[in-house]
């Protein structure tokens, strides 16, 4: 399968790559790793006629302190933060989700950027930020700007950024080393997540987010709050579905992503 | 567009549509047929090559994407005298292969993990394989092959 044709920009520079998206409009798209772009391209449900190379901008992947957070550049690949010093000191659970994407081959070309702008809902990384309430930092013809987890992923496919927006950056708090666990449960080797859930710590409270729970990553709000009422892991887990939309596909129905979503924050809460 | 590589240490320079990818790039315009393409969807691994030393699946990156950089295919594993790599010797040691169409890839793949981690446990192996489907073997004897290519290459 070979995808539509389409003209190749290699961008040198961050600004550079704004600049080609302004004056490319809707037609151009950006490809970091293409782990999620070109197997798009290829079964043609992508059809960009112009496509801006932002994979080699190098500055942009970095893991750096950041005094109150940990910055990571949005060109960061996956087995990048994997293997990450830093993050193994003071953002574990970033590490321990990255290394659950894919298969190796994909974490040497994906990026967290790429993962992020996305906006898949069954992707593994997006769930990790809801949950530990990161920061993106985006890019335009306009200037710079910082988004809320919160309010970042806001549809099936669909984000805050803007078509003329590069996301540069992801600033997420200093979750420490332990006190996390990432529960991914998935029936083919190198699989999406049918259903996950990560556990993270964060200034000492449980912080607990749903993989494909929805048509966005979301946090397991009622599941925090009866934490912080007291309740034990079992009893929190079992508000884990409340409030969740989950799909019904060849996989699972939504009760049994229901059931999953239960039995699989308990097992991450105890886990963490 | 001009894409300029290294592959198996020998200078490449064709030209290619930028729609071109690698795999395409490496059977088509390098002429190097080891690489094999099995599911075309980014599923199967069959395509894998080293980039940068790292493993990759070249169904699902453009050549334009490799420009400048290095490559190994199977074809260039083996010493030039004929020795096979480690890897590949421990495949047909043992029976690592049935068919032999997921092997070029299983083998590339086994050469980038072993990179990044040279002494694996078996569980490792499983992990560190899970992008390379074999619908033949059943998975034991290459897995058996990647330990005994690791503990020979130590
Ligand atoms: C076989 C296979 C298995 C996979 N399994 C999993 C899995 O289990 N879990 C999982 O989470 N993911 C999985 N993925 C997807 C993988 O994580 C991708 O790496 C990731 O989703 C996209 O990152 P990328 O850098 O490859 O982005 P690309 O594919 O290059 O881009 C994806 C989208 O984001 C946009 N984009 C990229 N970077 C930026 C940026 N900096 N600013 C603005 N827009 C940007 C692009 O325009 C495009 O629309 C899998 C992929 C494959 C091929
Ligand atoms: S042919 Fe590339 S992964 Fe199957
Ligand atoms: S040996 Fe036949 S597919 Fe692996």
């Amino acid at each position: 399968m070979i995808p539509a044709a389409f003209d190749y920009v290699l961008a040198g520079s961050a600004d550079e790559a704004i600049a080609l998206v302004a004056e490319h409009g809707d037609d151009a798209k950006l490809l970091a790793g293409g782990m999620s772009l070109l197997p798009l391209m290829k079964l043609r449900l992508a059809t960009p006629s112009v496509l801006i190379d932002v994979g080699r901008l190098h500055d942009l992947s970095y893991v750096r302190d950041g005094g109150d957070h940990v910055a990571i550049g949005a060109l960061t690949r996956h087995r990048d933060i994997e293997t990450n010093e830093l993050l193994a000191k003071e953002c574990g659970v970033l590490r321990a989700v990255a290394a659950q994407v894919g298969d190796n081959q994909v974490r040497h070309r994906g990026t967290i950027g790429g993962s992020v702008a996305h906006g898949d809902p069954a992707s593994d990384l997006p769930a990790a930020l809801v949950a530990l309430d990161a920061t993106f930092v985006a890019r335009g013809a306009s200037g710079e700007r910082t988004i809320a987890a919160s309010d970042f992923f806001v549809g099936f496919l669909e984000t805050a950024l803007g078509g003329d927006e590069l996301l540069t950056e992801i600033r997420v708090p200093k979750a420490g080393a332990n006190g996390f666990n990432y529960q991914k449960f998935n029936r083919r080797a190198q699989d999406w997540a049918i259903v996950g859930a990560v556990a993270a710590t964060v200034g000492g409270a449980k912080r607990v987010a749903l993989v494909n729970m929805g048509s966005t990553p979301i946090r397991a709000t009622a599941v925090e709050a009866a934490l912080a009422s007291g309740a034990s892991f079992a009893d929190a887990a079992g508000h884990a579905a409340e409030g969740t939309e989950p799909p019904t596909d060849l996989n699972a129905s939504v009760e049994y992503r229901e059931h999953l979503a239960r039995v699989l924050v308990r097992r991450a809460l105890e886990g963490s | 567009m001009k894409v300029t590589t290294t592959v198996n240490g020998a200078k490449q320079a064709h030209d290619v549509e930028p729609r071109t990818l690698l795999v395409q790039y490496l059977r088509e315009a390098c002429q190097l047929t080891g690489t094999k393409i099995g599911c075309d969807t980014s599923s199967c691994g069959a395509c894998t090559v080293l980039y940068e030393g790292e493993s990759v699946k070249s169904c699902t990156m453009l050549a334009a994407q490799a420009d400048g950089g290095t490559i190994t295919t199977i074809e260039g594993l083996a010493a030039s005298d004929g020795t096979l790599h480690p890897v590949q010797e421990a495949f047909h040691e043992h029976h690592g292969l049935q068919c032999g169409y997921c092997t070029a890839g299983m083998v590339l793949a086994a050469v980038g993990f072993l990179q990044e981690n040279p002494t694996p446990s078996e569980h490792d192996v499983r992990e560190g394989l899970e992008g390379n489907l074999c619908r033949c073997t059943g998975y034991h004897n290459i897995v058996k092959a990647v330990l005994a290519a690791s503990e020979a290459m130590q």
